[in-house]
């Protein structure tokens, strides 16, 4: 990826004198004296990851900082959508790192053969313990209904109250949201062989479901429905960021699904060294500080400074996640409860 | 007839229906090659029947309804008549999401309808189910077929009003002799491209469809590319949408049938306005028509004007970049269509037929993996970002602009053709003298609608984007997923107002330039 001094332009005027050449090398040299000897390390993410308001400027800069080296963010789409990308450029990508895959989706990644082990056993601030020979955590959150406290006081504590309840909810459509696909985990790893049952009871409250995860976000926030599926920093974001203190996360009995989100370093890469580097990076200060306010997640390592305001306020006391290789075996079936709860 | 003049009457036009054709089917081919997998399960049956059901359901209420509508326009003169045939062009410009959530501000549990429904003390009425949907495709479609069908109206010939009115036809006969021919020749075309469209319609029919019920084979498709990267399967779920697409073609191309009026000395007359109980019912239909899409508009434009002092800096550029994607899009795209549209209007092609249709019906997903798959051993995606964006707005724009075009390039050959051809009249001259100043209106109007609609599509560029590449679109979409819900309100004002702007521009000047 040595993009800048690839010597293939120069390469059609052969017939030119060759001062020409020597010249034009001599002065994008001059031009770009840093780039002439930095390597480049190319990380796919997703897109929300990247963007100015997202943790890759921040992140880019630290790590640009100590590496000696371009770091480059890659923007795939979301979440379900990179995994994908991963596949289609297969052993032939030009990606050293890939960062934003979850834990749902681990297994489906690591069956690919196309990450590499990272070596490292870091210690992390997760509520359950974490160990995947292929994937780092770099943040995490769990899965809650979110609702406005001045139009919903006394939300449900279970899903079988949000059932008995005649409350609406928005949810994402587990076949194209990794959120959406968290819920029917989270409702499989609570209930076990009710969840088919649970789905059921909940069909009436659910006003309709979304495609993604902002969909459903902005039907809540226009008063579509009385809650919304997302996570339990949420009410964090509105708090911070407007100065709102009316939203908040409904505590459930029975736990409350995670998400963890990784990243791994794919075997195919130019750039090993660096990318071990990166992934170690990943759990520091200069990479992890970024993440509460523009990821809205908790950073795997617990910052210096602690966390900002807001988000130690709704804290499950359980935490429920499946084994990778469990969820991914459990899906299909899952799904199929949930097809036959709500195609009705 | 020269060399030249052969090349541009029939191998430009077959070189580009086969370009356009190879753009959709390659990539469809290289997604097929490149999985391995099942078949087709009981869910994607399931899914095709209710994107079938939807999208026939959705083109014959947005085309049965847009028909009153049209006839109004065409035979009423009143102040603001004018705007109200530009504001038609709004609905359709809109990006899916952005229309749901307009119309949610109305009829949705929080909506207007049901808080005055609530205040009279009456039931509140949901929009989410197979209803929800349809409306939604009718507040989406419904002013791109009463513009269509309005042109319709506009190219019956003077001199036929004025025998009519000699003969003294009343509304009926008039209705039976010159609105029925004209229809008959109109309405297929216009059916069809609705129907092709809500085929491939994705997020609202997901959002206002309630739940899974309302699987659509596109949500099918994504799921099989993303959580399964089953990619047999996604090109099998877009091979099954070209075919019904082909079909749907074809049986237009049975049902339309010439209207065969004849040419006329371009002098204006209006059909009779007929007075009494039509003339209250026609001021009805425009009355309601304006209500049900105006009212979503205010809604969008309501959302989004708080957050306008305060937009991120990655808006502007990416602005910039949707316009200038636009531009060379819709100026590829009209002479794309107007040299199909001329070839086809000669003589039956249904070739040309084929390569204009189906272009609408190909998955975004599909055509954007294949591409990605086709572009990557030879190019880095991200540097091709661009000239790929345009490109399939390019395909999937010209047979918009082909169905606008295709009834008035008939009726110019038919009418000007031979005496053009005895005149010796070809090649630049006869584009510059006859075709360009015939068919200004809807060449205005097409490029429009190709402009508006490049700016607002998402397409590919999700795929093929870099670190600095964003279009307007897409940083909606960013913003979105990041809880900036009122900056993403503002960015999408912006560029529906954009996309209205640059519609509006060519609209008119197509109208100004018409004889």
């Amino acid at each position: 990826m040595n993009g800048f001094l690839h010597p293939r332009p120069f390469r059609r005027n052969m017939e030119k004198p060759m001062k020409t050449e020597l010249l034009a090398a001599g002065l994008v040299t001059i031009a770009f004296p840093a780039l002439a000897e930095r390597p480049v390390l190319t990380v796919l993410t997703y897109d929300s990851f990247t963007s100015e308001w997202g943790p890759g400027p921040a992140i880019e800069q630290a790590f640009e900082a100590e590496c000696a080296c371009d770091l480059r963010l890659v923007p795939a789409g979301d979440g379900a959508a990179l995994l994908a990308r991963v596949q289609l450029e297969g052993a032939a990508s030009d990606a050293d790192v890939v960062l934003g895959l979850d834990t749902s989706l681990t297994a489906a990644a690591a069956a690919t053969g196309l990450f590499a082990p990272h070596g490292l056993t870091p210690a992390t601030d997760l509520p359950v313990p974490f160990a995947d020979p292929l994937f780092l955590p770099y943040d995490w959150g769990w899965f809650a209904f979110v609702h406005d406290r001045a139009k919903l006081p006394a939300p449900p504590d279970s899903f079988d109250a949000l059932a008995a309840s005649d409350l609406k909810i928005v949810i994402q459509d587990p076949r194209s949201s990794t959120p959406g696909l968290g819920l029917l985990m989270w409702v499989k790893a609570a209930h076990g062989d009710r969840a088919q049952e649970i789905w059921q009871a909940m069909a009436d409250n659910i006003v309709t479901v979304t495609p993604g995860w902002s969909e459903a976000y902005g039907l809540f926030l226009e008063g579509e429905a009385d809650m919304v599926l997302s996570y339990t920093t949420s009410p964090a974001y509105h708090l911070i960021a407007e100065g709102d203190d009316t939203k908040a996360a409904a505590l459930f009995d029975e736990g409350h699904y995670m998400q963890i989100e990784v990243a791994g370093k794919l075997a195919a890469t130019d750039q090993p060294d660096l990318a071990d580097r990166f992934l170690a990076f990943m759990l520091t200060e200069g990479f992890q500080a970024a993440i509460p306010q523009t990821n809205w997640m908790y950073p795997a390592v617990t910052p210096a400074g602690g966390l900002p305001e807001g988000f130690d306020r709704f804290r499950p006391a359980k935490s429920l996640l499946l084994p990778a290789d469990e969820a991914q075996s459990t899906r299909d079936a899952a799904l199929a409860e949930w097809l036959a709860a709500l195609a009705k | 007839m020269t060399a030249a003049g052969r090349w541009t009457v029939t191998l430009l036009p077959a070189g580009l229906a086969l370009g356009l054709l190879l753009l959709v089917l390659a990539p469809l081919a290289t997604v097929a090659v490149r999985g391995s997998g099942m078949g087709l399960g009981p869910a994607d049956w399931a899914a095709i029947r209710f994107t079938v059901l939807q999208a026939v359901l959705s083109a014959l209420l947005s085309t049965v309804l847009a028909v009153p509508v049209a006839r109004a326009l065409a035979r009423r003169r009143f102040p603001g008549r004018g705007l109200m045939i530009t504001l038609m062009g709004a609905p359709f410009l809109l990006p899916a999401v952005v229309a749901a959530l307009g119309l949610l501000a109305v009829f949705g549990g929080a909506g207007m309808l049901n808080m005055g429904l609530q205040s009279v003390g009456l039931p509140p009425v949901s929009i989410y189910g197979l209803h929800g949907v349809l409306l939604a495709h009718v507040f989406l479609n419904l002013p791109l077929a009463t513009r269509m069908i309005l042109q319709g109206w506009l190219s019956i010939p003077a001199e036929r009003i004025r025998l009519a009115q000699s003969l003294g036809f009343g509304p009926a006969q008039t209705f039976r002799h010159l609105e029925v021919p004209m229809l008959r020749e109109v309405l297929p075309g216009v059916a069809l491209v609705i129907l092709v469209i809500c085929l491939t319609s994705f997020a609202v029919v997901l959002i206002l469809g309630g739940g899974p019920r309302a699987t659509t084979i596109e949500l099918a498709i994504y799921q099989a590319v993303r959580f399964d990267f089953d990619l047999a399967r996604a090109a099998g779920l877009a091979g099954v949408q070209v075919l019904i697409c082909a079909l749907a073609t074809g049986l237009a191309f049975l049902v339309a049938a010439p209207a065969g009026f004849g040419t006329g000395l371009d002098r204006q007359a209006a059909l009779e306005a007929p007075r009494g109980w039509r003339r209250g019912l026609d001021a009805a239909v425009l009355v309601l028509a304006t209500l049900f899409l105006v009212a979503s508009l205010v809604a969008v434009a309501l959302r989004g004007l708080p957050g306008l002092t305060d937009l991120p800096s990655a808006v502007l550029p990416a602005a910039g970049r949707s316009i200038a994607v636009a531009l060379v899009s819709a100026l590829v795209t009209t002479a794309t269509a107007l040299t199909l549209a001329l070839s086809a209007a000669r003589r039956p092609a249904p070739l040309v037929e084929a390569a204009a249709t189906l272009p609408l019906a190909t998955s975004g997903l599909v055509l954007g993996t294949g591409l990605f798959l086709i572009v990557r051993p030879f190019v880095s995606p991200m540097q091709v970002a661009l000239p790929v964006t345009v490109l399939v707005n390019v395909a999937l724009t010209v047979p918009f602009l082909y169905r606008i075009l295709l009834p008035e390039a008939r009726a110019l050959a038919a009418d000007y053709g031979r005496l053009a051809d005895s005149l010796g009249l070809h090649g630049w001259p006869r584009l510059r003298w006859l075709i360009l100043p015939r068919l200004a209106r809807p060449l205005g109007f097409g490029a429009g609608i190709a402009a508006a609609l490049s700016m607002g599509d998402l397409g590919v560029i999700t795929l093929f984007a870099g670190e600095r590449q964003a279009t307007l679109p897409l940083v909606v979409q960013q913003l979105t997923g990041a809880y900036r819900i009122e900056a993403a309100a503002s960015a999408s004002l912006i560029l529906v107002v954009l996309s209205f702007a640059l519609f509006w521009a060519f609209d008119a000047g197509g109208r100004r330039a018409a004889p």
